[in-house]
């Protein structure tokens, strides 16, 4: 295993340790049948790697190194408790002789059986949510509450809870089948597209623990299209993720307000995520010629930004027949702002207007009073504007976003 | 194979009258096809007969009977299944069919086993 020469042995072991932490854990779970053991095992496996990977250096098959402790740990937790040694043999006898390395495919199915069991329906969002941070992502209990803004006992408990719902409840340890895939892969896509939007919404990054959640997200989404690549949901809400977050840099100047998309230096977007956001949406629309995928079409959304050298040269034709075709698929009064702001920059403020004003369902979102201020200010209507402006502010806008729309009501007095 | 109780929330009525036969037939059926996994149910009496007990004043204190359910919601609970299933995803498929499932609903809880 190669790493940079920048990091310090204990970065490097950290790091490695990560790297494999969630394919391990996935088969000690099937192994164990038990998540709280197979976290505790791999925890303590990750302990004496860490302690001893500086100093002696980093062993030469990382994972096989942490397999093979992690599986004695577990043997021994469960050969101390002799209620559960009479009751798994099973589990015993898989700890001592499945290969330190299973075969590519075993551990696919392992890691695709966590993820449905972290994202079963039957477990609240939040606990889906928490439960795939800890597991998929590897994330301390301490780091996913300081992502999520929860104090750190109320997400051990949260935690707790849903791996002893779980065990109690029994809730299988298993790929659904292909019948019940289309069923349970939208709870798996919204979850980490949740996870995502947490950590985009934090925008400014006040605490770089809420920004590593959109890199949660990425990492959770490659993993998904690693594991399902037939899958177009899976395609579009990657790309979708890529093509927003290849804007990052951009999209908050230095005083931590929102830049919109207008006013972005372009030259900060990220060229690689672009690319790659391109490919897999068209690689999602491929695959899917009769029914199309609601984040793939606002990926296609993104990707018309994403491609547009400056902001005049946006394709809002297309953009606009995108919208309408995931109006058609997945109405929603967001998605009818976002054709409206289209539509505006296409014919005209008034014609936005118009739109904006008649979607129903939005009178406590603040982007919906904030999008009739702009439009009002660019109409000349000022005093309706102010109003406007001062709903979505009273309507709690986030600090950057509010500081945004305080700039437009500057700008209307 | 675990064990899993299906409590029946419904309308609170009385399931014995000839005017809910039709619905019971349904549960009749329900009966059948599920009669592999079913351990035990009971359809209840509407809540209109239950009685609350409560012991004041800790063990062997005064027995407190009130009229009536222990909560009063929309639904009431007025039977239950006894299942045992491979696991919850069984479980919540067997629950589906149960009729207050569209009529009401079906709270699925495992039992704890008692050694």
């Amino acid at each position: 295993m190669t790493l940079p020469d920048s990091f310090t042995p204990a970065e490097a072991a950290e790091r490695a340790v990560r790297a494999d932490y969630s394919r391990i854990l996935a088969t000690l779970i099937r192994m164990t049948r038990d998540v709280d053991l197979a976290e505790d095992a791999l925890q303590e496996a990750a302990v004496r790697a860490l302690q001893t990977w500086p100093r002696d250096g980093i062993p030469d098959q990382p994972r096989a190194w942490l397999t093979v402790v992690a599986r004695r740990c577990a043997l021994d937790r469960i050969r101390r408790d002799k209620v559960r040694q009479s009751k798994e043999a099973e589990s015993v006898w898989l700890l001592e002789h499945e290969a330190p390395e299973p075969e590519a495919s075993v551990v696919r199915d392992d890691l695709l059986r966590l993820v449905f069991t972290c994202c079963h329906p039957s477990l609240s969002l939040d606990a889906q949510v928490a439960l795939s941070l800890r597991t998929l992502g590897g994330l301390s209990t301490s780091e996913v509450a300081r992502a999520l803004m929860v104090p750190e006992a109320t997400m051990a408990k949260r935690l707790t809870r849903a791996k002893q719902k779980i065990q109690q409840a029994h809730i299988p340890y298993r790929v659904p089948s292909d019948a019940e895939l289309p069923e349970r892969l939208p709870a798996v896509l919204a979850t980490v597209y949740l996870i995502f939007n947490e950590g985009y919404a934090a925008a400014a990054g006040k605490d770089a623990m809420r920004a590593t959640l959109v890199d949660e997200a990425i990492r959770l989404g490659r993993l998904l299209h690693d594991l399902m690549p037939d899958e177009a949901s899976i395609a579009g809400l990657l790309s979708l993720m890529l093509l927003q977050d290849s804007r990052r840099a951009a999209r908050i100047d230095m005083n931590g307000s929102v830049v919109l998309l207008a006013d972005q230096d372009r030259s900060l977007w990220r060229e690689d995520l672009i690319r790659e956001g391109v490919e897999l949406v068209g690689e999602a629309l491929r695959r899917t010629p009769d029914t199309p995928d609601p984040y793939a079409m606002q990926a296609a959304i993104a990707a018309c930004h994403g491609i547009a050298g400056d902001y005049s040269s946006t394709d809002w034709d297309a953009i606009i027949s995108w919208y309408d075709v995931l109006l058609s698929i997945q109405d929603s009064p967001t998605a009818r702002l976002g054709r409206a702001g289209a539509v505006s920059e296409r014919d005209g403020a008034q014609a936005g207007l118009i739109e904006v004003e008649a979607i129903t369902g939005l009178d406590a979102y603040p982007w919906w009073h904030a999008s009739r201020a702009e439009l009002l200010t660019r109409l000349g209507r000022l005093d309706e504007a102010d109003m406007a402006s001062q709903q979505a502010l009273a309507l709690g806008l986030n600090e950057a976003h509010a500081r945004f729309v305080g700039r437009t009501r500057a700008a209307s007095t | 194979m675990p064990e899993y109780v299906a409590m029946v929330y419904s309308k609170d009525v009385d399931w014995s009258l000839p005017e809910h036969a039709a619905e019971m037939a349904e549960y009749g059926a329900f009966n059948e096809a599920a009669a592999a996994v079913i351990r035990g149910g009971a359809a209840l009496y509407p809540t209109a007969t239950a009685t609350t007990v409560r012991v004041s004043g800790g063990k062997g204190g005064d027995v407190l009977a009130t009229d009536g359910p222990y909560a009063e919601t929309k639904e009431a609970l007025t039977g239950f299944f006894i299942l045992e299933c491979a696991d919850l995803d069984e479980a919540i498929a067997m629950a589906a069919k149960i009729p207050a499932a569209w009529d009401g609903a079906v709270e699925v809880r495992p039992v704890l086993p008692i050694m």
